[in-house]
This record gives C-alpha cells, structure tokens and sequence, in this order.
C-alpha cells in the first residue's frame, strides 16, 4: 500500500514539473509585462533597470530554477501589479475557492447520490426519468447564462439571496448551485449506470439468496461496488470545479482564486499567472492521489494486486 | 424505498406489454435539430437575413415578434446596438459549430494516435506518454485559454488551438484502454504471427474497432467544446467582436436581463439546444456501440 | 415418499422478451424427500436454472413472472407468502449454490465478513461467537487455515476454494433444501471430484434434500438418487437413477445417454441428437421435442403427451409410453 502511494507521488510531481516549465515558458512567451507597468513616459533607462530589479534579465534557464527554488517554499515572487508577495494573494484567495468548490461538491453528492441510486433501483419509472432528464440537462446547460439569470432574478428582482461577494453562508448557495449542477448530473448519471450492471451481478443475486434484506443488498453489496468508478471521477470533479471556477467567479463577483488568475493575465502579471496555474496543478493532482488512495481503500484488488 | 424482486400475489393472466428494447430506434429529433443548425449554418449567407453587423441605433432593443412593439423585420428583437437578433444567432452558429467540429476533430487525430501508439508498444513509450497525458489533463483549459487571449490576441484559431491542445488527452486515455483490451485478444497475435508490421496492425485491425467508441467521445465532446467556447467568448477571450459569439452576446445582454431579457436569454437557448441535440445524439451512440463507456 | 420436504406442483413461469413470451418453467412437478438429492437435467435453456430460481422467487423481474402453481416447502406453499416472508426464508430454508464462484462472491468485502453476515442473520450470533461460527462453517467445509481465511478477499482464492466458501454459506442455517445450480461446471476435473464428496458428506450430516442441477450425466450417476430430465420447460422423465440408466423411456432421455462415447465400445461416428434446440417462444403444439424424436409418431405433432407412470416412481412424458389401455 505504501508503495502504491510512493509511486502514485512520483507520478503527481513529475506532472506537476511538466506544468511548470509549460506555464513558464508560456508566461514568458507572451510578451513583455513592463509595457504595462512602467508608465508612459518611462525611459529606456527606466526599462532597464525595472528590468534588472525584477530579474527579467537573467537567461531564462537561470529564472526557472530560481522560480521553482522559491515555489517550493512558498515564495511565488511579488505580484507585478499589486506590488504584494504573491504567496500572499494566494493565500487569501485560495481558501475561498477551495471553500466554494467544497460547498459545490457537497451539494452535488447530496444529490446525485441518492438520485442515481434511486434512478438505477427504480428503472424506467418516473424517478428515473427525471433523473436523466436531469442529468442531460446538466451536462448541456451553459453555466455561465444559468450564472447571470440566477443573479439577475433570485438576487436582483426577488433578493432572496446575495447577488455577488463573500458574505456568509446564503452567499455560497447561487454560485455553489451553478457549479455543481454539471457535477450533479455526471455523477448521477455514473451511480446509476454502475448500480444497474451491479444489481445485475451474480454476487448480488447470491446476497439475496442468502436471505439478506433488499436494503442491505442495495445500499452496501451493490453499491460498494458501484462506487469505485464514482470516486474516480468525483475526483476529476472536483479538480474541474476548482479550476473552471473562473467564470463563476466572475459573474458571482467571488474572490477567489479564478479571479485572480483572471485579473493576473489581464495585466500580463507573470509571477501571478504562474502561481496560479501552478497552484492549480497542485490542487489538481493532490486531489488524484486522494482519490487513487480512495480507490485503494474501496476495492481491495487494488491493494494487494502491487 | 426498496425495490422488490419477484412478488408473487397470484397467479396473473399473460398480457404484459413486452419491455421494449432500447437503442435501435434512431433519435430523430437530436438528429433532426443538429441537422437543421448544421444546414442554417452552411447556407448563412444566402438566407437573406439582416447584416448581423449593422447597428441602428433607432432600433435598439427591439423585443421580439411576439411582444408588443416587435416586429417581423427582427423576429427575435434586437440588441443594445440595433443588431437583429436571429441573424446574429444564425451567424454566430457557425463560429459555434466550426469551433466544435474542427477543434474536436483535431483533438480526437491526435489524441487517438497517441492512445494506440501507446497501446501498442507498451512498457516505456507507454509510460512516457500516459505521463505527458496525465500531465496534460490537468491543465485547465480556460485558463490556458485566457492565457492565450490575453497574449497573443483572442481570435477563432487561439481558441481552437488552446482546447484541442488539452481535449487530445482525454482521447489518448480512452483509446490506449481500448487498445490495451483488444491487445488481449487473438486477433493481434495472429496478425503478428502473418508477419503483420506495427504500422499495419494499427491502422487495419486496432483502429477500426476503437472508431465506435472515438465516434461516441467526438460526439458527446462537441457539446462540451460549444460550452467552452462560449464560455471563453463570454470572458471576453474568445472570438473577438465584432463576429457575432453566442457566449459574447450573452455577455453584451447581461446588464439587461430583466429589461431586455431577449438579448440573453435567444443566444444561451441557442447553446443549450445544439448541446442537448450532440448529448443526446452521443449517448444514444454510446448505448447502440458500447456501453461500457458509460463514464463518459 | 413421506411427507416430503419438498413438492413442486405445476410449477409455471414465463418471461416476456420483445420476440414473444417464453415458457420457461411449463408445468414443473416433483417432490424430494429428506437427504434425498434430486439431478436435473437438460440443455441450456431447458428451463432447469428457471426452475430454481422460482423456487425461490428471484425470478429476473420485470420480464420473467411465476404464473402458478405451488412449492411446498414442509408443506408450506411459498408462492402464497409475501416478499418479507420470503427474504426471512432465503438462506435460513432454502439455500442455493451457484455456478460461477469467480462472480458469486462480492470483490470488495473479505470472505469473513460475506460468512459471517448469514450466521449473524440466521443465528443472531456476534463478536467472537460470529467469529468462531464463520471459522466452524469454513472448517466444514475443508478450507484449510480458516481462521487465516476470514480475512482473505475473493481474489485471492482459487475457484475451488471460493466455491467451498459459497458451500460454506450455503449450509450455515442449515437449510432443509440445498439447491446447487451447476457448481462443479466451472471447476477443474480433479477439483469436481472433491467438491462431489464435499456435498455428499455434508448432505449425510445435515440432512437437507439437495437438489443437483447439471448437464453432466457422468455426476448424476455418481451423486444423485432420482434424475428429472428437462425438456424445453417440461419434465419429460423422471425417476430413480438407476431406473433411466438402464430402461430409458423417453427418446430425448435415451439420446443423451446415447451421445456419451463408452470406453471399450468402438463406435463408427458419434451420436448427436438431430436439429436444434427449441426456439421456447414459439413452441409447436403437441410434444416439444417432435421436431427431433427419432421416434415420433403423428399424434406426437398434435397433442402434449400427459405424464404417465411407466413404472414405480418412473414417469415420463411420452405418447409411446401410453398405450391404450395402461394406466396415465
């Protein structure tokens, strides 16, 4: 088990440095950042010297290395912009996104969960068409236009809930609503599929055989099973949810990382744009070792096939 | 709450419906609205439509035929600039469905070379790959998206560029799965055994049964591509205006949601239906070819 | 027979598929004594593994229904009881062995916990006792180290083990019927032969009727006391082993006797039974199995041969087994 992970962590942190050195090399590709910082009438003096201050001078090899020296501790460099550690805006704002995201996902496993179980043990009646109508509906949605009629209507016109902003918990419900609503309708659908071919399974068959109740053989025979490939893609989820929040954020007005990555390409803030995407990354892959150990846990196979 | 297996009250008479079968009716409609966008996509220009481009400001917000005060001249209203609304969905459904089609079609080639050639060889060239595509998949698209847009200028080509660079990942996964299966099976040992080369075995025996499951991924993909798309343009990182966006003209009517509700609400209807269509047509393709994809 | 423990009464149970209905379970009778084993009988599709499950009303719903008839258990007609009653008898009063052992056993939960969630239910047994009844069970059935076991996953036994283990659960009530639905098919030979006297000895011990179902001739010899041959949802023979070894009555029964090559006996060509198998949702009136009876006759086209004695506890379905005047 130890090995698995060991090996599993390997393989999250040479990803990690592929992402790395793609975002470096991107940021840097893009243009020159001091055209926005230095004002108009800056010389070239003034370049060269912003230029030498920043480090923008060293040969980029030499950048990378120091760029990663210092992620690794924290250090992501000071924000172009907002002339502040970057660390520091991180750090502000990474809490609500991932807050955002944890709501999101709570909200959509406390529906889909139930939903999907329900779809697959009462196929082809009502409760499972209205699960899939509602899972194709999610996953055809543009969140984005969900995103500005919510605001505008539940916020703006009945007020019964903030339009924007971080605000206590009322404030996560129309956001958290949005993000998760894909996610509600994948997993659902996913639960419900998997269930259907478990119940289906020969060992379920022998568990009612053996006389043991139908909830039992539902709730943990078949649906231990069904899990596994639920919690892989949760998973995925999740990552999506952190990262593609950027268009929530924007419309919901939350401070949250999405929003400073877009603020931070908007005004070319290399040091910024990295962190971010780097942070990330992170998140993205410390998520996947969680759900491969999940994995681990769930189906013993795993386990013990290393 | 429970379901109950066979309950028996007495004996009943034979009569029950039989439980028909699903999966080899054609889904009509799905098929039906894809071709219809596809069709006023492709004969845009010649449908004698107003110039989505032409503003009047005499002719700002117009709602739509049905209410009062619209007319048939702009069927579905006008915008914030006087731009007719209809013709401007039209329009945008090209830049729409070309940035579906082409990105999805690029993704899916290189992605499913990728998958077999990994498949296929295994051991290292395996690893490295799968490496490269995890590392991949992990990177945000819009993100890198943005990124693009804000550097390089937004325009169609970033756009598509920026999501098949990172949509081939998910292609390559689901392909060298497939290929890893079929790897199993007889057939490829026997080519070998015929003196079957690797360029041969891939392309005349491995490729052809993984082209149902790439035809079902394409399919449910392209949705997803719109959604992106329109996320993008909304951002203001997508297709620069003035080409009429569906998510730019969602954007521009943001403020007036209540006002003028048309200008968003036509655009993000627009979106929802083609992507319903491709998602219904996809997992109608899913459960006909292969449900074991069912995760997708 | 004494008051058996069970006694099928016309037993009928058709599925609905979207090519017309089949008559998978047709009119099934038969009655089994304590520690008496019982084989069954037939191709695939006969209708034997239906049979079983309707026994113990797990019929694959939506699409397969028990129309009628009656299963006595010690006299107690399970097709009156309602589902609750019925789950409460699964296991505890009937128990069944199924074929597959790679799938029969949940991959995720440890062979412990799948063993002792029957004992807890049926005895209401926990903690160390739960255990040690769960170990019991495992020794019983020759699993060496059981208490090692238990905490074993199913992929990491072999088939026979795992199959042992299914036996394991199967008897921990014990029940009073044992049906076993082909449990040696996917076994390896000498393990078979293992698993025969494994059931054997068990059944000597607990006394449960057992009933044997298998297309395998060679194991009716050697376990069962009484073999029902079944034929397209039909019974068309049954009686004590040795009777149907030696005098045969139905032409289906005689060819698959037939077909199984004899050492020592030289043969020109193998014998196969003519044609295929029925197609069960389009039945022909008369015998089903006319189509490929070396021996037909015109009656046989037009009317379902009845059930008729052709000697003490031998019956058959068969119109040259009723002549006029013999007693049907």
């Amino acid at each position: 088990m130890l090995r698995f992970i060991a090996t599993r962590l390997v393989q999250s942190l040479v990803a990690l440095a592929i992402v790395s050195v793609v975002v470096f090399v991107l940021a840097r590709a893009t243009g020159d950042p001091l055209y926005l910082i230095l004002p108009m009438s800056a010389s070239q003096e003034d370049f060269d010297n912003a230029r030498r201050y920043l480090g923008l001078d060293r040969p980029y090899v030499e950048q990378y290395l120091s760029f990663v020296g210092r992620a690794v501790t924290g250090d992501f460099g000071i924000s172009l912009r907002a002339r502040r550690p970057v660390g520091e805006l991180i750090r502000e704002r990474l809490p609500n996104s991932l807050k955002l995201a944890a709501f999101a996902m709570g909200v959509s496993l406390a529906m889909a969960f139930p939903l999907g179980i329900m779809a697959a043990v009462r196929k082809g009646t009502g409760v499972d068409r209205a699960a899939q109508i509602v899972s194709v509906l999610g996953q055809s949605l543009p969140t984005f236009w969900v995103a500005i009629i919510l605001v505008e209507f539940v916020a703006g016109r009945w007020q019964w809930l903030p339009a924007g902003g971080i605000s206590g918990f009322s404030s996560y419900i129309l956001p958290g609503f949005t993000l998760g609503w894909f996610v509600v309708a994948g997993l659902m659908r996913l639960l419900r599929s998997g269930m259907l071919e478990v119940l289906d399974s020969e060992y379920v068959k022998l568990a009612r055989v053996k006389g043991v109740s139908e909830r039992r053989v539902i709730w943990m025979h078949a649906l231990r099973n069904a899990l596994i490939p639920v919690v892989t893609f949760a998973g995925i989820y999740f990552a999506i949810l952190v990262t593609t929040a950027i268009v929530v954020e924007t419309v919901f007005a939350w401070p949250g990382l999405g929003r400073l990555a877009y603020e931070g390409i908007s005004s070319r803030d290399f040091p910024v744009i990295q962190a971010v995407v780097l942070t990330t990354a992170a998140i993205v892959a410390v998520v996947n070792l969680g759900v491969d150990c999940l994995y681990a846990i769930i189906d013993p196979r795993i386990r013990y096939a290393r | 709450m429970l379901a109950e297996p066979a309950a028996l009250a007495r004996p009943e008479a034979d009569g029950a419906a039989p439980p028909v079968a699903r999966g080899w009716r054609l889904p009509l409609v799905p098929l039906g609205i894809i071709a219809l966008f596809l069709v006023v996509a492709i004969v845009a220009p010649l449908l004698g439509l107003p110039d989505p481009q032409e503003q009047s400001l005499r002719n700002r917000f117009k709602p739509p035929v049905w209410e009062e005060g619209g007319t048939w001249a702009h069927a579905l209203g006008t915008d914030r600039l006087g731009r007719d609304l209809l013709s401007r969905i039209v329009w945008g459904s090209r830049i729409s469905l070309a940035a579906g089609v082409l990105t999805v079609l690029l993704a899916s080639a290189f992605g499913a070379a990728v998958g077999l050639t990994a498949g296929y060889y295994g051991g290292r060239v395996d690893a490295v790959l799968m490496r490269i595509t995890d590392a991949t998949m992990s990177f945000p698209v819009i993100l890198l998206a943005l990124i693009l847009a804000v550097t390089v200028g937004p325009s169609f080509t970033n756009v598509v560029v920026a999501i098949a660079v990172i949509l081939w990942a998910r292609y390559a996964r689901v392909i060298r799965g497939q290929v890893l299966t079929l790897m199993q099976l007889d057939f490829v040992a026997q080519a070998r055994i015929a003196g079957a080369g690797a360029w041969r075995i891939i392309t005349r025996h491995l490729l052809p049964n993984t082209l149902g499951t790439l035809l079902v991924l394409v399919t449910l993909q392209i949705g997803y591509v719109i959604i992106v798309e329109a996320s993008l343009s909304f951002l203001g990182a997508g297709i620069p205006p003035p080409t009429p966006a569906w998510g730019s003209m969602i954007a521009e009517g943001r403020d007036f949601v209540t006002s003028a509700w048309w200008v968003s609400l036509f655009p993000g209807l627009a979106i929802l239906v083609v992507v319903l269509a491709f998602n219904l047509l996809g997992d109608w393709l899913r459960d006909t070819f292969d449900p074991k994809l069912r995760q997708l | 027979m004494s008051a058996p423990v069970v006694d099928v009464r016309d037993l009928r149970t058709h599925i609905v598929t979207r090519w017309g209905t089949v008559k998978a379970v047709d009119g099934v009778s038969f009655a089994l004594a304590e520690g008496e084993t019982l084989g069954l009988v037939g191709e695939s599709g006969s209708g034997k593994s239906m049979t079983c499950l309707s026994l113990v009303r797990l019929v694959p719903r939506p699409a397969a229904r028990i129309l009628g008839g009656q299963v006595l258990l010690d006299g107690d007609d399970l097709l009156a009881r309602s589902e609750a009653e019925m789950q409460a008898i699964r296991g505890r009063r009937i128990a069944m062995i199924l074929q597959d052992p790679m799938s029969s056993l949940n991959p995720v939960f440890s062979i412990g916990m799948q063993i002792r969630e029957p004992v807890a239910l049926y005895h209401r047994l926990r903690g160390r006792a739960l255990t040690a009844r769960a170990a019991e069970l495992l020794a019983a059935v020759r699993i060496p180290s059981p208490w090692e076991r238990l905490r074993a996953f199913p992929h990491q036994l072999s088939g026979g083990m795992r199959q042992r283990v299914v036996g394991a659960m199967a008897i921990a009530a014990p029940p009073r019927l044992l049906i076993a639905d082909e449990p040696t098919t996917s076994l390896d030979l000498t393990i078979q032969s293992q698993y025969l006297g494994l059931l054997r000895e068990l059944q000597r011990q607990h006394r449960f009727a057992l009933i044997f179902v298998t297309h395998n001739l060679g194991i009716v010899a050697r376990m069962c006391d009484r073999v029902a041959v079944m034929y397209a949802g039909r019974i068309v023979e049954m009686g004590p082993v040795r009777h149907l070894f030696t005098r045969p009555a139905h032409p289906y029964t005689r060819a698959l006797l037939e077909s199984i090559p004899r050492l020592g006996v030289r043969r020109e060509r193998l014998t196969a039974i003519e044609g295929q198998p029925p197609d069960l949702s389009r039945l022909p009136a008369g015998c089903a199995f006319a189509p490929r009876c070396p021996s037909v006759m015109e009656r046989c086209r037009v009317e379902a041969p009845p059930e008729t004695a052709v000697e003490a506890g031998h019956v058959t379905r068969c119109w040259l087994e009723t002549s006029p005047g013999a007693s049907g």
